[in-house]
C-alpha cells in the first residue's frame, strides 16, 4: 500500500524536502539514541520541554521525548499522569503553554487540528469518536477527506473528476478495510457494531490516510484479552506495512512490553522514566509510581 | 452515482427498489392527481404540503444531517419570497426559474450570515442564536417599506406565474409548478446527501473533535450546510408566497412557523428525505381530519372555538405518544413495521 493513488509526487516532494533540511537541526538534546537509518527524518516526534497548565492545574510538566521514526512507543502512566493531554497537545486539541514541538521533522509552534491530516499525523481516541450515522465504509473513507478536491457542486452535478476521486477514495478504503479483517462489515452503520469492532474502525480510519505517525489514545481500552492481542497484531502489521511511526497510550503493561520498542513514562504530568520496555520495567522510580513499592511489577493491567 | 463503480451485484436492484416508491409516487402526482383533484385538495391540502415539505427538507439538512439546531426557518423563507417579489417587481422580464434561483441565493446569503454564530455556538444556544434572525428579518420586512414596494401593511401578492410562456396561475398549474421545483430540489438533496460533501455534514454531526483532526473543514462545512439550507428554505418560502397564499405579509413568516417546521423534521424523522414530507403530512392533513372528525361528532355540543382548542390538545398528545414510542419519527415507524411485514412474509 502505497500512496501513489493520489498526489504521489506532493508526497515525495515532502519526503525529500523533510530528509534534507530537519535531521540535524531537529536532532535531540537526548543522547543515546542511534541516528535513525533509511531515508526521512531520523525522529516522527521531538518535544522540548512542552508545558501545560489547565488553571492552577498542572497537566504537563516540561516533558521532552523523542520518538525515532518507525518506532512504536508506548506512553505509560497511572490516571491522570498527562497522557492523553500529551497526545491532545501533540494533535493541536490542547495549545501548549510552553515548549515546542517536532513533528516529523517540522517545528510546529502550534499544532492546528485542523492541518494534522495534511501534515500526515492521524490518531484515534480514548472514548471512541466514529460518525455513527455513517457505515464502516464511509467512516473509513472519511479519512481521506483532506485529500478530495472536488466541491459540492460537481458533486452533487456528478462531474466527471468527482467519480474518479469517489472511485481511487473507495478503493483506497476497502483495501484498508481488508487489511483490518473488517471487510464483511462494510456496510454496516458504525454504531451496530460491537466496541471492538468499532476500535478497529477507529484505527482503519486512521491508517486509511498513510499517516508517517499515528497516535493511539487507548486503542485497546477495554478489551478482551483477545481482542487486545488481535489489536497488538494490527498496529504491528501496519508498521510493517507502512513506514509507520506509533505512538501509544495503553494501560496493559503486558500489551505495552511486548508491542513498544520505547516506553515513555508520565507521572502527574513529569516524565519520571524513559527506555527501552525492560529498562523501563526496572526503574525503581517507576515501580514507586504505579504501586508505591518495589515489589514486581510483573502482572499484567496495572 | 455510485453505481457503475460498486461491482456488487446487487446494487441495480437495491438502487430499483430504492427508488421504485419516489417513482410511483411522482408518476402518481403529476399524471393521476391534476386529473382527480378538486380545486380544494390542492388549495389547501397539496400546495402547504409541498411547500412545508421543501422547507422541511431544507431544515433537516441543516438540522438532521449536520447537527445545527435553527429556529430562524420562518425567517428564510420570507427573505426567499420577498427577495422573488422584488427580483420579479424590479427586473423586467426575469424568467420565473431565475427569480427563484435569486430568492434562493439571497435566502442563503442571509442564512450563511445568521449561520455564523454556529462556529462558536452549539445545541440550544445556537438556537437561540437563530432567533436574532427570526426577529430581525421580520423586523427589517416590516420596517422597510422598500421590501413590499410601500405597502402600508407590508403585503406583497404574487406576480403571475409564467414560465416559457405558459401561465400556472391556475390550482392545477400553481400545483404542477410547486411539484416540479419540489422534485428537483429533492433530487438535488438526495444527491448530496449521498456525496462527500453530505458525509461531511454528518461527521461533523456526530464528532466534530474527530472531524477536525481527519481534516473536515468543519467551520466551511457548517456554512455550507447553512447556505444551502437557507437557499432552500428560502426557495419553500417563493412556493408558499406564490403558488399557496398568493399574498403574505411578514408576519405570516413568524416564529410559530420556525417551529411548525422543526416540529415536522422531528416527528417525520431527522436526516431522512422522506421524513420532510411524512412530517410535512402529518402537520397539513391531520388537523383537517380532526377538525372533520370533530365537527361531525360534537358539531352540535360545541363551537368552532372550542374545537380549535380541542384540536390542538389531541395533536400535542399524539405528538408526545409518537415520539415516546418512536424517537426517531414517523419514518422510522414505518421502517419498523415494513420489516415486520417483510419478516412475516418471509416466514413460511
Amino acid at each position: 500500500m502505497t500512496t501513489a493513488w493520489l498526489d504521489a509526487a506532493a508526497a515525495d516532494g515532502l519526503r525529500a524536502a523533510l530528509r534534507n533540511k530537519t535531521v540535524e537541526r531537529s536532532r535531540p538534546a537526548e543522547a543515546g539514541i542511534a541516528a535513525s537509518v533509511g531515508s526521512g527524518p531520523a525522529y516522527a516526534l521531538v518535544l522540548a520541554g512542552v508545558s501545560l497548565a489547565f488553571g492552577g492545574v498542572s497537566a504537563l510538566d516540561g516533558i521532552s521525548l523523542t520518538v525515532r521514526r518507525g518506532e512504536i512507543c508506548s506512553i505509560i502512566g497511572p490516571n491522570g499522569a498527562g497522557k492523553s493531554s500529551l497526545i491532545n497537545v501533540v494533535s493541536g486539541l490542547y495549545a501548549a503553554d510552553r515548549g515546542t514541538i517536532n513533528l516529523l521533522g517540522k517545528r510546529v509552534d502550534k499544532v492546528r487540528a485542523s492541518h494534522l491530516a495534511r501534515l500526515g499525523v492521524a490518531r484515534t481516541f480514548q472514548n471512541l469518536a466514529l460518525f455513527g450515522g455513517l457505515s464502516v465504509r464511509d467512516n473509513v473513507a472519511s479519512g481521506l477527506v483532506h485529500k478530495r478536491r472536488s466541491n459540492v457542486f460537481s458533486q452533487v452535478l456528478g462531474l466527471p473528476g468527482t467519480a474518479a476521486e469517489n472511485r481511487r477514495i473507495r478503493e483506497r478504503a476497502a483495501e484498508t478495510i481488508d487489511f483490518l479483517g473488517l471487510s464483511a462489515h462494510g456496510d454496516q452503520l458504525v454504531a451496530t457494531l460491537p466496541y471492538g469492532l468499532q476500535k478497529r474502525v477507529e484505527l482503519a480510519r486512521a491508517l486509511v490516510a498513510d499517516p508517517a505517525l499515528l497516535l493511539l489514545d487507548e486503542p485497546m481500552a477495554g478489551m478482551t484479552a483477545t481482542e487486545k492481542s488481535e489489536m497488538a497484531g494490527f498496529v504491528r502489521a501496519a508498521r510493517a506495512h507502512h513506514d509507520l511511526t506509533v505512538v501509544l497510550i495503553e494501560h496493559d503493561i503486558g500489551v505495552v512490553m511486548g508491542l513498544s520498542d520505547h516506553v515513555v513514562v508520565l507521572d502527574y504530568g513529569r516524565k519520571i522514566a524513559d527506555g527501552t520496555p525492560a529498562a523501563v520495567r526496572a526503574d525503581p522510580a517507576v515501580i514507586r509510581a504505579y504501586i508505591g513499592s518495589t515489589d514486581g511489577v510483573g502482572g499484567e493491567g496495572i | 452515482m455510485s453505481v457503475h463503480a460498486l461491482p456488487l451485484p446487487l446494487s441495480g436492484t437495491l438502487d430499483r427498489r430504492r427508488f421504485a416508491w419516489p417513482a410511483a409516487l411522482l408518476v402518481v402526482a403529476y399524471f393521476v392527481v391534476p386529473l382527480v383533484a378538486t380545486s380544494y385538495l390542492l388549495e389547501a391540502i397539496l400546495l402547504p404540503f409541498l411547500a412545508l415539505s421543501l422547507a422541511a427538507l431544507g431544515l433537516n439538512l441543516l438540522t438532521g444531517y449536520c447537527g445545527q439546531l435553527s429556529l430562524g426557518s420562518a425567517a428564510f423563507m420570507a427573505a426567499g419570497a420577498f427577495a422573488a417579489y422584488n427580483f420579479n417587481l424590479r427586473i423586467d422580464g426575469l424568467p420565473l426559474p431565475v427569480t427563484l434561483v435569486l430568492a434562493g441565493l439571497t435566502a442563503a446569503a442571509v442564512g450563511t450570515v445568521f449561520g455564523l454564530p454556529s462556529l462558536r455556538l452549539k445545541g440550544f444556544y445556537l438556537a437561540v442564536s437563530t432567533l436574532a434572525a427570526q426577529f430581525f428579518v421580520q423586523w427589517a420586512l416590516t420596517k422597510f417599506g422598500w421590501f413590499s414596494n410601500d405597502n402600508p401593511s407590508g403585503v406583497i401578492d404574487a406576480p403571475k406565474l409564467l414560465v416559457a410562456g405558459l401561465a400556472f396561475d391556475t390550482a392545477t398549474g400553481r400545483y404542477l409548478l410547486a411539484l416540479t421545483v419540489v422534485a428537483i430540489v429533492t433530487a438535488l438533496t438526495v444527491r448530496l446527501v449521498n456525496s462527500p460533501t453530505g458525509r461531511n455534514f454528518i461527521a461533523v454531526r456526530d464528532n466534530e473533535t474527530a472531524a477536525r483532526v481527519i481534516g473536515v473543514p468543519v467551520l466551511r462545512t457548517k456554512l455550507l450546510a447553512f447556505a444551502i439550507s437557507s437557499f432552500i428554505i428560502g426557495v419553500a418560502g417563493v412556493l408558499w408566497a406564490f403558488t399557496y397564499l398568493r399574498t403574505v405579509e411578514p408576519a405570516g413568516f413568524n416564529l410559530d412557523r420556525s417551529f411548525q417546521i422543526l416540529f415536522i423534521i422531528i416527528i417525520g424523522g431527522l436526516a431522512t428525505i422522506r421524513g420532510a414530507f411524512i412530517g410535512a403530512a402529518f402537520f397539513v392533513v391531520f388537523p383537517l381530519i380532526l377538525s372533520r372528525a370533530g365537527s361531525f361528532a360534537f358539531g352540535g355540543l360545541f363551537d368552532s372555538g372550542v374545537l380549535d382548542m380541542s384540536q390542538r390538545i389531541v395533536i400535542g398528545a399524539l405528538i408526545i405518544l409518537l415520539l415516546i414510542l418512536e424517537p426517531r419519527g414517523i419514518s422510522a415507524l414505518f421502517d419498523r413495521v415494513a420489516a415486520r411485514l417483510g419478516r412475516l412474509r418471509g416466514r413460511p
